[in-house]
């Protein structure tokens, strides 16, 4: 999420991870704390490291960030286009 | 007098005393200050990399709270290539590769490239690769770029269609000379722009220009120009990743926005990188390979310092075989790989590597 806000947005480093820091309200420290962020990852269901039936993946977890985050990713507005 | 383990630039291991480790730091940062005319390390920053080089440890980090995202080049070919990528040759397709990259390795970002990892031999094949990301895109979670080199050396003969400059120059031809590099620029422009726009179609998160400026002054032109026309007519997210410290002056007179090309330290590049209007910079500093870790890592801390100092966009140096202070050599040792890396995010305050 850092990595995107830095790629897709131009922010630096110390304003990228306040940026997400913000937007899943922990701290810039919690962001890489495994343990923090792995409960966090689950509750908030944006994508986990292990494969968790059930939970969202790949386009799915994308969106659930975009929307998080307040961000425009471009392959889930693609998905958006393509929708009936 | 206890001695400190470090390596050569060649990745060989080398011992030297504590007053042997200050004074290959403090020298190393003052061939970068004098090549690129940028401040020395001061002596807290001198005192960071002695305590960084001194741990008796293997394996260094960063202090919590520091970390930083990763950005890669050469797409998955660690572990699909061969030697000639120094890699492993697994028996996977590159989506499974990038997708070992997200899920095992932990990486922030991964991209797609093909297997002769240029634009030129990449063209006919970008149907193939747009379908590649648009199945990482459907299964990934972290942003997926495409990769590839401008590599700019390959329209020219034997390779392309346009006579080599290094068949001219010997010749006194120079106007030719700078003639076929032009040429040549313009048709890797064409080439980057009309493979950068398909991945945009498809909604890929962005373009990773690697090795920018490999055949000198011309190539840096041609991405430039590629980056410009692409902020203006894409969403795609752009990173321009360097191939060297110093701009090589094939060409000698190619201007960006007025600037001269040739000579341009990383500092320099930087400007016009952002300019041209990319998002993410990653600069070079080469290894020498005659000369101790520390050596090359404060030369390399001392010129990327001066980058991050100045610049509006991220920027994510590159730290690995020979450039980032990092040895040259196919497998580079643990100990120098991560201690370089440590002293970019803690001494040149890098934003990414």
């Amino acid at each position: 999420m850092v990595a995107r806000m830095q790629l897709n947005h131009r922010m630096r480093l110390p304003e990228a991870k306040k940026y997400v820091a913000d937007k899943l309200k922990v701290s810039t420290v919690d962001l890489s704390d495994s343990t923090v962020m792995r409960n966090l990852r689950e509750e908030l269901d944006i994508g986990c490291v292990e494969a968790i039936p059930g939970l969202a993946k790949g386009l799915a977890a994308k969106a659930r960030i975009a929307d998080l985050l307040d961000i425009k990713i471009a392959c889930v507005e693609k998905l958006k286009d393509k929708m009936p | 007098m206890s001695k400190i383990r470090t390596r050569m630039g060649d990745g060989s291991v080398v011992e030297v005393t504590p007053d042997e480790l200050r004074n290959e730091l403090v020298t190393g940062s003052e061939d970068a200050a004098d090549k690129g005319q940028v401040p020395a390390l001061d002596e807290n920053e001198v005192d960071k990399l002695v305590e960084i080089f001194s741990a008796p440890w293997r394996i260094v980090g960063v202090e919590p709270g520091h970390e930083v995202p990763l950005t890669k080049d050469e797409t998955a070919c660690t572990l699909i290539s061969s030697q000639l990528s120094s890699g492993a040759h697994l028996p996977i397709s590159r989506e499974a590769a990038i997708e070992v990259f997200e899920r095992v390795f932990a990486f922030d970002t991964m991209e797609l490239g093909w297997i002769d990892y240029s634009f030129k031999p990449a063209k006919p094949m970008v149907s193939l690769d747009q379908v590649s990301i648009e199945r990482l895109l459907a299964t990934t979670v972290f942003p997926v770029l495409y990769g590839a080199m401008p590599n700019m050396g390959l329209y020219y003969t034997p390779d392309g269609p346009f006579t080599n400059p290094a068949d001219l120059l010997p010749l006194m031809k120079m106007d030719e000379a700078r003639e076929a590099e032009m040429n040549a620029a313009e048709l890797c422009r064409e080439d980057m722009v009309y493979m950068c726009q398909r991945f945009d179609e498809i909604g890929a998160d962005g373009i990773d220009f690697d090795t920018t400026a490999s055949a000198g002054d011309a190539d840096f032109w041609a991405t430039l120009k590629t980056v410009e026309e692409l902020k203006k007519t894409t969403d795609l997210g752009i990173e321009v990743g360097m191939s060297g410290e110093f701009i090589l002056g094939m060409h000698g007179e190619v201007e960006y926005d007025g600037q001269r090309l040739a000579g341009l330290f990383p500092h320099q590049q930087l400007k016009l990188v952002e300019k041209a209007g990319a998002d993410i910079f990653g600069p070079v500093c080469n290894t020498k390979t005659n000369k101790t870790t520390p050596w090359n890592v404060a030369r390399a801390a001392t010129f990327v310092k001066e980058v991050t100092k100045t610049a509006t966009i991220p920027i994510h140096v590159n730290v690995g075989m020979g450039v980032g202070g990092v040895p040259m050599f196919e497998t580079p040792p643990i100990d120098a790989l991560t201690r370089a890396s440590v002293a970019m995010v803690e001494v040149a305050k890098v934003d990414g590597l």
